[in-house]
């Protein structure tokens, strides 16, 4: 069985206010928070690449897990918003970590791609040994594309997180993960090339709303649980309307759904990660918890999974 | 209650808002419902018609007024 060994995470230092955001978008800073519950997000510097965040969570993640890069046999290295169409961020974030060899996966999925890296990591953990998960985005290029929207510029911010997936002792064992696709609302949610992103929010919105809480159920009742009994769900944060709505589907406090999108905004899929990482750091499981994570996105992707802290 | 009726009283307790838009106005483009409402929507709809919208039929547009929602949900019956 695999064991979840780490988390980290890295966001950059600059912070986008909704006020800044709603002067250049002629739009209200309070409307901002009243619709997505974002207070603020990090924008990445000019010079700061996908890779380059990607590699500062690796080592942050790597740090806490008392390993080093040599020490991880494969990467999953998940972003919708690389910057060109191939090499993926993977190699270079790989070659960047020290590990020129080790095979390292591009996961052009946003969103969920880090829910999916984790999942695709924990069988694959027996025969690759230490898998590092990274999510890894910088929507702040995407979002500033013209003509730019008021309904999606401030939704979005940069980041990029990390998990340690293995064999052996860890911190949380992965019971279950349940993953599913269906491209019939592939258009709803998009990134042409050189093109602005294109979302229909009530199509996302209204598929979230029911996929979520429904993949959430499958894999607890594949194990025998119930969403009562989960300790904490760590969430790919697109929107806190939307976190509230699947804790009132599976019938838990919303508190029970870490958050931290009102300082970070949606980072794709980075946003799971970062949250995971802080959470992880505070407060973090109580022995034996159980930790739902669950994400939905461009695809439409989507899935959960459930691991359980070590007693 | 005839259907539509039945849909206006689901939409007024969604959208807590009694004026109604026309019936082939966007409840949306008109403020009337929002992006999160539509979800509540659509399980009220179930609920009160006793089917099951399937997530291959969960288009917005399908939803987009009154004459839209009539139609769907009469052609599920």
């Amino acid at each position: 069985m695999a064991v979840l060994k780490a988390f980290g995470a890295y966001v950059p230092p600059r912070v986008v206010t909704n006020q800044e955001l709603a002067e250049r978008l002629n739009c209200d800073a309070q409307w901002i928070l009243d619709v997505s519950g974002i207070e603020e997000r990090r924008y990445a510097a000019a010079d700061e690449s996908v890779a380059g965040m990607a590699v500062a969570a690796a080592n942050e993640c790597l740090a806490h897990a008392g390993l080093k890069a040599s020490d991880v046999g494969m990467l999953l290295v998940s972003s919708g918003s690389s910057g060109r169409r191939f090499p993926g961020p993977a190699s270079t974030v790989a070659q960047q970590l020290g590990v020129t060899g080790t095979p390292a996966i591009d996961l052009p999925i946003a969103s969920a791609g880090s829910l999916f890296g984790m999942a695709l990591a924990a069988p694959l953990a027996e025969a690759h040994g230490n898998i590092l998960v990274v999510a890894s985005e910088k929507m702040s290029d995407v979002v500033s594309r013209e003509p730019l929207e008021r309904g999606v510029v401030p939704l979005f911010g940069d980041g990029a997180g990390a998990c340690l997936i293995g064999p052996g002792e860890g911190q949380a064992s992965i019971l279950d993960a349940v993953l599913h696709s269906d491209g019939t609302f592939a258009d709803d949610l998009r990134l042409d090339f050189d093109a602005p992103l294109s979302m229909n929010g009530r199509s996302v919105i209204l598929q979230a709303s029911r996929k979520i809480p429904a993949a959430i159920a499958e894999v607890l009742g594949r194990q025998g649980q119930s969403a009562a009994a989960v300790e904490v769900f760590l969430m790919h944060q697109a929107n806190q309307n939307l976190m509230d709505r699947v804790a009132r589907a599976l019938e838990v406090e919303p508190g029970k759904f870490y958050s931290n999108i009102r300082r970070f905004g949606n980072t794709s899929s980075a946003s799971m990660l970062i949250a995971a990482a802080e959470w992880w750091r505070n407060p973090g499981p109580k022995p034996g918890g159980l930790i739902c994570f669950a994400a939905f996105g461009a695809g439409f992707h989507w899935g959960a999974l459930l691991a359980q802290a070590g007693f | 209650m005839d259907n539509r009726q039945r849909i206006v009283a689901i939409l007024q307790n969604v959208s807590k808002k009694a004026a109604l838009p026309g019936e082939d106005e966007s409840l949306f483009d008109s403020g009337y419902l929002d992006s999160f409402a539509l979800p509540d929507m659509v399980s009220e709809l179930e609920r009160e018609f006793g089917i099951q919208v399937p997530d291959a039929d969960l288009h917005p547009r399908k939803f987009e007024s009154i004459a839209r929602i009539q139609s769907y949900i009469e052609s599920r019956l």
